[in-house]
């Protein structure tokens, strides 16, 4: 394998992971925007979204487990897609039924005191993907070892589109991911610039005061921010178990840092800043893995985001913004 | 003005109260001695986040890097395999300055970040700190750790594995200084540039205190202390234990610590430190054992396994203090919400 192709091998993996990585950050990025709040728990739902996306499978039959190429391919396409919806749905009803719950009441509460409540639903939802870990399905091992990982079974063929003498791997699955995420982007760019109540999250994240004396309906907003988010995040979390093939209940942590680093790193609250946020963080991550060491790549990933802030603290892409007095 | 800064007592009633009630444990049961250390460990480190989270209003969620810091630097200083060996004393002091530099050095760059910022960069430094000492093999053993370790000392008694109760009253002596230093910090100057900085720091400034290097100080000052912390977990344990034992979860803890017992009140730190470690170390086991005993518990099975719950009661026990009392179970008397 040449360098040349060793770095483009990078690449690719940087790009396919930084995707997926994009699509929770901007979960980070929309809540923040909105509500000024850091959902610690957005890591946690990502992950009960990979376990949901699991249990589908699971309940569907072996068939799809043991062979990926048995159900054909148009099916596993379909089962892809219908993963990507059902899981997202659930997230994103997940997700608002906890602002519902917890965040609402809070809303006029010192901003250390919401923190700290999602911190709070963050360990909650990290029990709750413990225990269903240990429902006694095929999928899961019978539910013996809850806190073990589990096997997501291989959906998509894995064989080398690029041809099998190539050095350079591209499979169906880093296809997959992008045929999704830049969809989903686009789709959510075009939403909060065209209609109507994107309009008004505009309004609400620039001032929410202002925006409800003009009439708009700050509660729906702030409620369509969450569903969206979360609906981003289950749609992220199976891309992320069709990619990786391995779930566990703490993976929401791993992956809910690198998104959140994503996030501030294109600037909280921006859009297009979390995109290229988690672009970024997936390249640097895979870039470390390769020239310096993987076990190096946290702290490199986390040196990357601290000398960032310092030189630019409110991110690559945000506003600058003074603290209101 | 006498009567809101009562210098002259080392202890408020409320601090005598809890200090008592803690140097009763090993009268209730001997066994409690062993939990008992655990307590004061963690209650030194959330006093020392108390600085930082309570009173400067700095939320730092990488409070358990500098517990690693100061068991690690204890470690090096005191095992018969490095060149060093300051003993238990020297070990103790010398992890409390390399903790107050690790603050410094932290917070030096970062301090400027709006909170939410900041919260992240400790939480990044946590995670680093922990990757840092598994991989730098060399120095720190990696996952194995750093053994064995000295045990506490104190001149003309003999205190060792065997006797669990005198080193838990060594330890409450300790924390009896820790608690002595916070209230005279908090009624000082330096206190009193912390509460302005965190009120608003503005308004601080027009009276003439520079933000950034009162923050700094509460950094360090919090960082040291969680150092200590770490540094008597290490002697107690004679190991550093792995990097892994200082995670995300520890400076949670510390942070529930802080919020269940009432947040800028050392009393109620002191409870919570009771409280949070009660149950994690002595409640939970206790059930574990009592179901294990009438036959419904197993350690194979998650949903019947009470140590599979302990996720669910910390986050429940957050969630339920921010909603039905926010300022935790002991009020303090000087934090004035906005």
């Amino acid at each position: 394998m040449t360098e040349t192709e060793v770095f483009i091998q990078q690449v690719i993996l940087g790009l396919s992971n930084g995707m997926i990585i994009a699509l929770v950050a901007l979960g980070y990025t929309m809540v923040y925007g909105i509500v000024e709040l850091i959902n610690f728990a957005h890591g946690d739902v990502f992950t009960l979204g990979g376990f949901l996306g699991l249990t589908i499978v699971g309940a569907l039959g072996a068939a799809a487990i043991i062979d990926p190429g048995a159900l054909g391919e148009t099916s596993n396409w379909l089962l892809l897609v219908g993963l990507v919806i059902g899981c997202g749905l659930f997230c994103g009803v997940l997700n608002l039924s906890i602002d519902t719950v917890v965040y609402k009441p809070l809303r006029r509460a010192p901003k250390l005191t919401q923190l700290v409540a999602a911190i709070g639903v963050s360990f909650i939802l990290v029990n709750v993907a413990l225990f269903w870990g240990g429902v006694p399905m095929d999928v899961f091992s019978g539910g013996a070892a809850a806190a073990a990982s589990k096997d997501f079974p291989e959906i998509l063929e894995g064989s080398n589109l690029l041809g099998e003498d190539s050095n350079v791997v591209l499979r169906l699955e880093d296809i997959a991911i992008f045929a999704i995420t830049i969809p989903l982007m686009i789709g959510l760019t075009l939403f909060v610039k065209k209609t109507r109540l994107g309009r008004g999250m505009r309004a609400t994240a620039q001032n929410p005061i202002a925006a409800r004396l003009m009439g708009i309906d700050t509660d729906r907003v702030i409620a369509a921010t969450f569903l969206i988010g979360g609906f981003l995040g289950g749609a992220a979390s199976v891309m992320w178990s069709v990619y990786n093939n391995t779930i566990s209940f703490q993976m929401g942590f791993r992956a809910g840092m690198d998104a959140f680093t994503a996030a501030v790193l294109g600037g909280i609250g921006s859009l297009p800043g979390a995109m290229v946020g988690g672009v970024l963080i997936g390249l640097i991550r895979a870039m470390s893995d390769q020239y310096i060491e993987t076990r190096w790549t946290n702290v490199v990933v986390f040196s990357v985001l601290v000398l960032i802030l310092v030189f630019r603290p409110s991110g690559l892409l945000g506003l600058k913004q003074r603290e209101k007095v | 003005m006498k009567a809101v800064l009562p210098r002259f007592a080392p202890f408020s009633r409320g601090q005598l109260v809890v200090l008592a009630l803690l140097a009763a444990l090993p009268l209730v049961a001997p066994s409690y001695a062993a939990s008992g250390r655990t307590i004061i460990v963690f209650a030194i480190m959330g006093l020392g986040l108390n600085i930082v989270v309570g009173w400067t209003g700095l939320l730092n969620l990488g409070i358990a890097a500098f517990g690693a810091l100061g068991a690690y630097a204890y470690g090096i200083l005191t095992c018969e395999i490095y060149p060093f060996q300051f003993g238990f004393w020297g070990g103790l002091l010398l992890a409390a300055c390399v903790g107050a530099v690790a603050g410094v050095l932290l917070g030096a760059p970062t301090l400027r970040l709006r909170g939410d910022y900041l919260a992240i960069v400790t939480l990044g430094f946590g995670e680093i700190v922990q990757d840092a000492l598994k991989n730098l093999e060399a120095i720190t053993k990696g996952t194995q750790g750093i053994n064995p370790l000295p045990a506490a000392s104190l001149p003309g008694v003999d205190i060792t594995s065997e006797t669990p109760v005198r080193w838990f009253y060594l330890y409450l002596a300790i924390l009896a200084v820790v608690v002595f230093l916070c209230r005279n910090l908090e009624f000082s100057r330096l206190g009193r540039q912390w509460f302005a900085v965190r009120e608003d720091e503005l308004a601080a400034r027009c009276m003439a205190i520079e933000p950034d290097k009162a923050k700094l100080k509460a950094f360090a000052t919090g960082a040291a202390l969680a150092a200590v912390s770490g540094a008597l977990l290490a002697s107690v344990l004679s190991s550093t234990g792995e990097p892994a034992n200082y995670d995300f979860q520890v400076s949670i803890l510390a942070l529930c610590i802080v919020i269940v017992g009432g947040i800028g009140s050392i009393t109620g730190v002191l409870v919570g430190a009771i409280v949070m470690i009660g149950l994690n170390n002595i409640a939970l086991p206790a059930i574990s054992d009592a179901m294990q005993q009438a036959g419904i518990g197993s350690t194979s099975n998650v949903f019947t396994s009470p140590n599979n719950y302990k996720y669910l009661t910390f986050g429940l026990a957050l969630v339920l203090m921010m909603r039905v009392r926010p300022d935790g179970i002991v009020h303090s008397r000087k934090a004035v919400r906005k």
